[in-house]
This record gives C-alpha cells, sequence and structure tokens, in this order.
C-alpha cells in the first residue's frame, strides 16, 4: 500500500479538570489513503469528535494532546510548530461542522464569507475572491449564488447553510476533509442531497474524507473503510461492506442490530443493554466488557489493543472469532 | 426539484426576517429619541444662524433682561443672550461628549476583546486595572483627574477616557467569553484564519452592538459630567459658553431671575432623555432574535 495521507497512531487526548483527569481519546489509530473516504462512528461521548478537533489542532483549551503522533504527508504535526499548522488549515485540511447555524457568522454576509478564505488564506486578490466564491457556490448547488451570496445566514435554510459551509471548506482547494456530523442537523430528504453532494465532490476534487457520525447509514452511503470508536478508543477498523456483514467486535455488532432494516424483519431491534463508561473512570480490561454478551472472565482485565485480522481489518476483542459466528447465525443486514 | 421547494420555503422565511431597515420605524423609543437628538444637534450645528446675537458679546445697558422679541430668552448678569448662549452651549458640550466617548469606546473595546479572547495573563492584568478603577466612584475620580491635570477640554477627555473604559471592557469581554465558544469562531480558526483577523472581522461585529447602546447612554452621563465640572469651574473655561458654566452662573440671582439656571438645567435633561431613548431604541432593535 502506498503511503496514506494521513496517519494517526495511538492519539491520546486528555482534559484537565479540576475534578482531575478525563481521558477523550485513548490511544486511537486511524489511516486515511489519498481519495479515501474513511468513517468514525460511535456514540456522543465515544471521543470522536475530539479525534477530529486534535488532527487540525483545534481542542478546547482543557484539552491536550498526551500521546501519540498525527502524521500528514509524512509530517508530524504534532511536532510541527502553531504557525505551520495554522498555514495546513484550510489549505490542506479542512472542516465540516455539524450545526450549519452557528457554524456560520451571523453578522456576516454568506458571499463574503466564502470569498474570505482564498482572499486570507491564499492571498488571492479582492475581485478574484468574489468570483471564486460565486464559482464555489455554484459548485456546491446553491441557485442564483449572486443573489444568495448578499444573503445573512438566517436568512438561508438548513440545507442552503450546510452548502454554504461546504463551499467554504473547499474554498482553499484542501486535500483532506474532516466532515462533524454534518448531516445530523439536517432532515432526511436533505441529507440526502447534501451526502450525495460531498461523494460527487470528493470523486471529482480526489479529496480525502474522514466522516464523523453516530448513524451506520451514513457511513454505509459515504465512505468505503469504517473505524469504530468505543470510550475513546478505536475498537475494530475494516471496510465498511466487511465490518457490516460480519463483525468482529461486540459493539459493532450491537450497533449494526440497533439499526432499523427495512429489508430484515427482525422481531424487535435490539439496544446495547447498559450506558457508555464514566470517561473518568472507565472499566478495566476491555471497556465494553460490562455491556457484552461475549465476555469471559479474560475480558476483565489487561490491554486491548487492535489486532490486525489482515485483509486491512482489525479488532481489539479478542474472542471475535464467537462474534463472528454470532453474526453469521444471525444475518445483521439483508444486503451485507 | 427538492432545491426549488428549499427555495421557496427560504424567500418566505427572507421576508419577514429583514431587520433593522423594516423595524426601526415601529419602535417608538428610538424615533422620539432620534427626533430630540435630532433638533438638538440641529441646532447646535444651525447656532450661527438661529442664535441672532454672538454669545459672548455684553450689553451691560441691558442685563437680567426679561425674553423679549430681540432677546428670546432675556439676557443675563453681563447682558448676554441667554438663547445664543444656550445653543452654542449645546455646540460645546455634545461636541466634547461625543468625543469623550469615542476614547474610552474605542480602548475599552479593544482590551475587552483581547481579554476575553486571550483569557489567562491578559485577561488577569485587564481585570486588575478594572478593578483599580471601579474601586472609586465614577465623580470623584473624574473630578480628582481633572483637579490633578487641570482644567479645559483636553484634560476632561484624558479624565473621562481613564474612567470610561472600564464599562466598555467589562461589556465586551462578557460578550467574547460567549460568543468566542460558538462554532463559527472555530469554524474560522479550521479554514486557516489569523487571531487578529477572527477577532476584527468574526468576533467584534458580534459584540460590538451591546457597547454601542451603552455608548448611547455614557454620552448622557458624559454630559452630566462636563456640565457638573463646568459647574465646579473646572470645565470648560469662560467665556466659551456651556451649560454648567452658565448653571453656575445663575446661581447668584436663583431667587431674582430662577429662569437663568433652569433654562440650561432643562436642556441638560431634554438632551438626556433623547440619548436616553435612543439607547433603549437601539437595545430593542439590536437585539439578536
Amino acid at each position: 500500500m502506498t503511503e496514506p495521507l494521513l496517519r494517526v497512531e495511538d492519539l491520546r487526548v486528555e482534559f484537565r479538570l479540576s475534578s482531575g483527569r478525563v481521558v477523550a481519546v485513548d490511544g486511537a489509530s486511524f489511516e486515511v489513503g489519498r481519495g479515501e473516504a474513511l468513517g468514525l462512528v460511535g456514540e456522543s461521548g465515544s471521543g470522536k469528535t475530539m479525534a477530529l478537533r486534535a488532527l487540525v489542532g483545534l481542542l478546547p483549551r482543557t484539552a491536550r494532546v498526551t500521546a501519540g503522533s498525527i502524521e500528514y504527508e509524512g509530517v508530524d504535526l504534532l511536532r510541527a510548530s502553531e504557525d505551520a499548522r495554522r498555514r495546513l488549515r484550510g489549505r490542506s485540511i479542512a472542516m465540516i461542522f455539524q450545526e450549519p447555524m452557528t457554524a456560520l457568522n451571523p453578522v456576516m454576509r454568506v458571499g463574503q464569507q466564502i470569498a474570505e478564505v482564498p482572499r486570507v488564506v491564499l492571498g488571492v486578490g479582492r475581485r478574484r475572491a468574489d468570483e471564486r466564491a460565486l464559482e464555489l457556490m455554484r459548485l456546491v448547488g446553491i441557485p442564483d449564488p449572486v443573489r444568495r451570496a448578499q444573503a445573512y445566514p438566517h436568512e438561508l435554510s438548513g440545507g442552503m447553510r450546510q452548502r454554504v459551509m461546504i463551499a467554504i471548506a473547499l474554498a482553499a482547494d484542501p486535500q483532506l476533509v474532516l466532515c462533524d456530523e454534518p448531516t445530523t442537523a439536517l432532515d432526511v430528504t436533505i441529507q440526502d442531497q447534501i451526502l450525495q453532494l460531498l461523494r460527487a465532490l470528493r470523486e471529482e476534487f480526489g479529496l480525502s474524507v474522514v466522516f464523523v457520525s453516530h448513524d451506520l447509514a451514513v457511513i454505509a452511503q459515504t465512505c468505503r473503510r469504517i473505524a469504530v470508536m468505543y470510550a475513546g478508543q478505536v475498537v475494530e477498523t475494516g471496510s465498511v461492506e466487511e465490518v457490516f456483514r460480519e463483525p468482529r467486535h461486540p459493539y459493532t455488532l450491537g450497533l449494526l442490530r440497533s439499526v432499523p432494516d427495512f429489508e430484515l424483519v427482525r422481531e424487535r431491534l435490539s439496544a446495547i443493554p447498559g450506558t457508555p463508561p464514566d470517561p473518568a473512570a472507565p472499566p478495566s480490561g476491555c471497556r465494553f466488557h460490562p455491556r457484552c454478551a461475549f465476555s469471559r472472565h479474560d475480558c476483565t482485565g489487561g490491554l486491548f489493543p487492535l489486532q490486525p485480522l489482515g485483509g486491512g481489518r482489525a479488532t481489539a476483542c479478542i474472542h471475535h472469532e464467537d462474534c463472528a459466528e454470532d453474526a453469521r447465525r444471525e444475518p445483521v443486514l439483508a444486503r451485507a | 426539484m427538492a432545491i426549488a421547494a428549499e427555495a421557496v420555503a427560504e424567500a418566505t422565511f427572507v421576508e419577514h426576517s429583514r431587520g433593522f431597515r423594516s423595524r426601526w420605524y415601529r419602535t417608538p423609543s428610538f424615533v422620539t429619541g432620534v427626533s430630540i437628538l435630532g433638533l438638538i444637534v440641529l441646532a447646535a450645528i444651525l447656532a450661527p444662524v438661529i442664535a441672532m446675537h454672538n454669545p459672548t458679546d455684553q450689553d451691560l445697558l441691558h442685563t437680567l433682561a426679561g425674553p423679549s422679541w430681540s432677546h428670546l430668552l432675556g439676557t443675563d448678569d453681563l447682558g448676554r443672550d441667554v438663547w445664543a448662549r444656550l445653543v452654542y452651549g449645546a455646540r460645546t458640550d455634545l461636541q466634547i461628549a461625543f468625543l469623550a466617548v469615542l476614547f474610552p469606546f474605542a480602548i475599552g473595546t479593544t482590551i475587552g476583546l483581547l481579554s476575553g479572547y486571550y483569557g489567562r495573563w491578559v485577561d488577569t492584568i485587564a481585570n486588575w486595572f478594572v478593578n483599580v478603577v471601579v474601586a472609586f466612584p465614577f465623580y470623584v475620580l473624574i473630578i480628582a483627574l481633572v483637579f490633578a491635570l487641570g482644567s479645559g477640554t483636553r484634560n476632561i477627555y484624558i479624565a473621562i477616557t481613564i474612567v470610561g473604559w472600564v464599562s466598555y471592557t467589562r461589556i465586551v469581554r462578557g460578550e467574547v467569553l460567549v460568543a468566542k465558544r460558538r462554532d463559527y469562531v472555530l469554524a474560522a480558526r479550521s479554514a486557516g484564519l489569523s487571531d487578529p483577523r477572527i477577532l476584527g472581522r468574526h468576533l467584534l461585529p458580534n459584540v460590538i452592538t451591546q457597547a454601542i447602546v451603552f455608548a448611547c447612554s455614557d454620552i448622557v452621563l458624559d454630559i452630566l459630567a462636563i456640565v457638573t465640572l463646568g459647574y465646579l469651574g473646572l470645565g470648560v473655561q469662560r467665556p466659551r459658553p456651556d451649560w454648567g458654566t452658565m448653571i453656575a452662573d445663575g446661581q447668584t440671582y436663583l431667587t431674582t431671575h430662577w429662569m437663568l439656571s433652569t433654562i440650561p438645567g432643562i436642556a441638560v435633561v431634554i438632551t438626556a432623555l433623547g440619548l436616553s431613548l435612543l439607547a433603549d431604541g437601539l437595545a430593542d432593535l439590536l437585539r439578536p432574535e
């Protein structure tokens, strides 16, 4: 395999709070190849958003990366100067946010907000930047861009606002786009349009994408590869197709079983029992063991790093055979 | 097709959401405030045209005269036309008040932006200075400063700036603390924009409204301060007309010619009322939806 565009290894992000340290991301590792889309799935609080923010170097003030490496094109970003990292933002790595209403400046016309990026980041002239903004608005499917450029964010609908966000992210020609649940705040029909747009743009410009979501259907629609996160750790990776057909971590299995599927008739949706662990005091051993149907005595202690299974797959579960067998007995998805 | 439907939904939405331009005339306090203030500013600007007399010309044969056709509001103890002194006084006092609000506004807003955004030691130092100034009563500090610096308009500016910036810093800092946690700041940073640009182009326009509203009521405070200083003989120097000096000079004749002190007093009250209404209306209009 050729050198990946982004390689994250053993990333550890800690919050320093008055009540002590909380580990938000604990030894997460994943890779994104050129032109590849990686889906990062997990419940709220599983550390996926913090992992994403660590990549662009925009963690909240109380959080720090305490271990691991983030290599972008072979350069370790954690060792780079703040200035060098800022130059990467926008130009190489861009980000799309969940809530386009709050992620756009409410008192600035959207055309200006888009044009600002090429003008400031790339140093393009004012008129050229304005033209570029209109071009980008056309590209992301905003009708009547000349008039819309004069609008303020609150005058646009949710879908239009998210298109504006995408235009801003693409404004400085990045290679890697980080999407933080970009469709969660939208209703389903608009969600579908935005996903199609993202896919089309990815194919057209050969973008690499990291797509964070808790929605497996969204990941299936946009990504080739998937990394499942639980309690700050990556517990399973592989191609979307294989992971969906034969999950090799009980948490992934549980996630898949809890998704409604119209083609596969189930008696009832099975929810994962219990609640996600308190990040300040995670369980010992495998973090999933208190909620796991396959757990045995050897799950309660020791370390559970990702073990490669070949074919680009890896799992942190030591009883993944049991899990795979269960999935074979009762398929999780009709199509997979 | 779906995009067309979205556009229609949006068009109807836009109809209802044009803010300031379509709502200002339906806000009574704003309209009244602007009208009152407009008249006073107009009178101040047109002072040479509408005064009919020179405000410093003495006419010792007609001192302390009552209202007449040639002296609309009568004359003072030196035979100077009260109406002329009133409109020229508006010139002096408004000019000083507007300028005196400008410096604390600019300085206080800048410090508030920086201390709110960067936090840590910047914030600690700014807060220390704010607390030192806030610990003193406003008038005591102003009077003490003008007394120490010497009277005159330049020193009034300096004194008001030294005391006045803290209010703007406190307002803007609080607003920045809220605004900087919003996603648009994060989005701007993730797009590779620099800190100065985020502060100036993204945060400032979002936090400035409260400071603008406060500035309107701050002008009232400044006019009162200038008038008070004038009354104490520390402000505008004679013979330049000013409402505070007029009140002070008329005091001697309060029992026989009460109008001499009362008229400039009423002028102060009306100006303050106009500015307060304007501030009130602006607060209503600029309040985010």
